[in-house]
């Protein structure tokens, strides 16, 4: 079993941490404990959420009440619950091949990115190098947060590591693909934000009238493929 | 059965106990942000305690009834007029047809339940009625706006005008002036000796930019011992998060399901409703208190207000 550290963070929550890097094996752990919780269903628990190296666990703090002693804290009997499946789930080593795979056309450069040269700079890449880099990466979500449907992404090539902007914009338009120090990821929405943005996809990343309303899920494989304006006129008005 | 927004007030949304199971999507829960005051204005009116009611924030709006409808309005004090007389609140009223509800500023606290028998009649998105405002996911995707046309479920019991003359004591169920207790949380005792006193003996004031998704302290700034670089955790409502700025932010129901700062305290959950009652400017002091205390008040509200839940029940029967 996964070593982790479990610490309630409220009546209804536990925060389980396997790591305080973001690194990819940390990650994965994560998402191995998220997978073994989520295929033991256990009863009353409503989140499971992955962050980089921490999983938020969500109850209902009353179904896990010990009725032999009501004023003992439901953590303990839930954490009890949690270790016996995570242990049960030892032998099923981390595998892959549950991940999907989404491929996401981004059009880099331009209208669409208007940081791309200023970070090309920043890499000491001519862009066309630095959007082939960018393109060509393997990339898998480790988290979703900041706003529905915003992932982080793990994978980004080190060379492409590109600081904040030191003024975030108030306005970022949605599908804007960005880099903010090591962490890349898709503004699914229009938003403010800090990082630096190269890119865009005409891909949804979040409608709450969808299902599944997010189109990329805690550890899937990401890929991102570089489209030219045209196609992303055509692909925008789909 | 309609009700139509003539004004909309400062910020009217619909609100249910809020979006459940979505936090690995980076969707929060929202929900009603003082959650015993929204079931009581459902109880009032009869119906499930989790109804989507409107939440009313400081100055709430003015309303058209094209229907006869059964209401009650719970919270945050604030004038209540139907036609222009004055009504009572924490108490079951009846409009009719062609009436105009009006609500007037609060006088403290900042935020009222307006339940309507049958509920408001919302497509519900991911499994809820709930605006989550800053999320921009609900109905409307957007606070209520003048012209706004709202749907109330369809019941033949709300064309019956019931007289009641009774009402419950606000004093449990409207706090905005206790200390908020406050558990430990991940980084407490990473403060430094002068701000681990600070938090508990100084009063921090409610800033002016405070809404559903956090309220701002301030007044009163807080420092760990050293710098902390941390990575993105899960939040839940209620946390007690410190910025580089030193003034600590307690989340509210609509805050991002991840943050990097610092978790300096985790306020204990029958206490967030006194956090949603507060207003900017407004006072606010911690009180220490353990996971245990913080449970065991938690039931114990948990059982008064169902007790009243069922008491009105049974009046709202008896009424019939």
């Amino acid at each position: 079993m996964s070593e982790f550290i479990a610490e309630p963070l409220s009546e209804d929550a536990l925060l389980l941490r396997f790591g305080d890097s973001i690194d990819p094996a940390t990650n994965a752990r994560v998402h191995a404990a998220a997978a073994g919780l989520q295929a033991a269903a256990l009863p009353d628990v409503y989140d499971i959420a992955p962050a980089y190296a921490s999983l938020l666990i969500r109850f209902h703090p009353l179904a896990w009440i010990d009725l032999r002693d009501p004023d003992e804290a439901p953590h303990a009997r839930l954490l009890d619950a949690i270790e016996s499946v995570l242990r049960g789930s030892e032998e099923d080593e981390v595998t892959e091949t549950g991940s999907r795979t989404i491929e996401i056309p981004v059009c880099y450069g331009g209208e669409f990115g208007p940081d791309l040269d200023e970070a090309a700079r920043h890499a000491q890449l001519d862009a066309r190098d630095f959007i082939a880099r960018h393109a060509a990466a393997d990339y898998s979500v480790a988290m979703l947060g900041f706003a529905p449907g915003f992932a982080y992404l793990l994978g980004l090539d080190p060379i492409l590591h590109v600081p904040r902007r030191a003024t975030p914009r108030t306005r970022v338009p949605a599908g804007s693909v960005a880099i903010g120090g090591a962490q890349t990821g898709i503004y699914p929405r229009e938003l403010p934000g800090g990082w630096q943005i190269i890119g865009r996809t005409p891909s949804t990343l979040f409608d709450a009238n969808r299902a599944p309303p997010c189109l990329l899920a805690p550890s899937d494989r990401v890929h991102f493929r570089v489209i030219d304006e045209r196609e992303f006129a055509a692909r925008a008005k789909t | 059965m309609t009700i139509e927004v003539i004004k909309p007030g400062l910020l009217a949304t619909p609100q249910d106990p809020g979006r459940v199971g979505f936090a690995h999507l980076g969707i929060g829960r929202a929900g009603a942000f003082d959650a015993p005051a929204f079931r009581l204005a459902n109880a009032l009116v009869g119906n499930e305690c989790d109804a989507c009611a409107l939440e009313i924030t400081l100055l709430g709006p003015t309303l058209r009834f094209h229907c006869d409808a059964r209401i009650a309005v719970a919270g945050a004090p604030l004038p209540v007029q139907i036609d222009g007389a004055e009504q009572p609140m924490w108490s079951p009223l009846f409009v009719r047809f062609g009436q105009t509800l009006t609500f007037g500023a609060m006088r403290s606290g900042s935020r009222t339940y307006l339940a309507v028998y049958g509920g408001f009649d919302f497509e519900p998105v991911l499994s809820s009625r709930s605006l989550d405002v800053n999320a921009a996911v609900g109905p409307l995707g957007r606070p209520l706006r003048t012209g706004d046309v709202l749907l109330v479920r369809q019941t033949e019991n709300a064309k019956r005008e019931t007289k009641a003359h009774w009402r419950i004591d606000p004093r449990p169920w409207f706090d905005a002036e206790s200390p908020l207790r406050l558990l430990p949380s991940t980084h407490a005792h990473l403060l430094d000796a002068e701000s681990r006193q600070a938090l508990f003996s100084q009063s921090f004031q409610v800033g002016n930019d405070s809404n559903r998704v956090g309220v701002r302290l301030r007044g009163t700034q807080l420092h760990l011992a050293k710098s902390l670089e941390l990575i993105s955790e899960a939040c839940v409502a209620g946390t007690l998060q410190l910025p580089p700025s030193g003034e600590p932010i307690a989340l509210g129901v609509e805050h991002p399901v991840s943050g990097g700062y610092p978790r300096i305290g985790q306020i204990a959950a029958v206490d967030l409703p006194r956090l949603a009652q507060r207003r900017p400017g407004d006072a606010l002091r911690f009180a220490p208190c353990t996971l245990e205390q913080a449970r065991r008040a938690l039931r114990e509200r948990e059982r008064q207000l169902r007790e009243m839940e069922t008491l009105i029940a049974t009046r709202l029967k008896h009424d019939a």
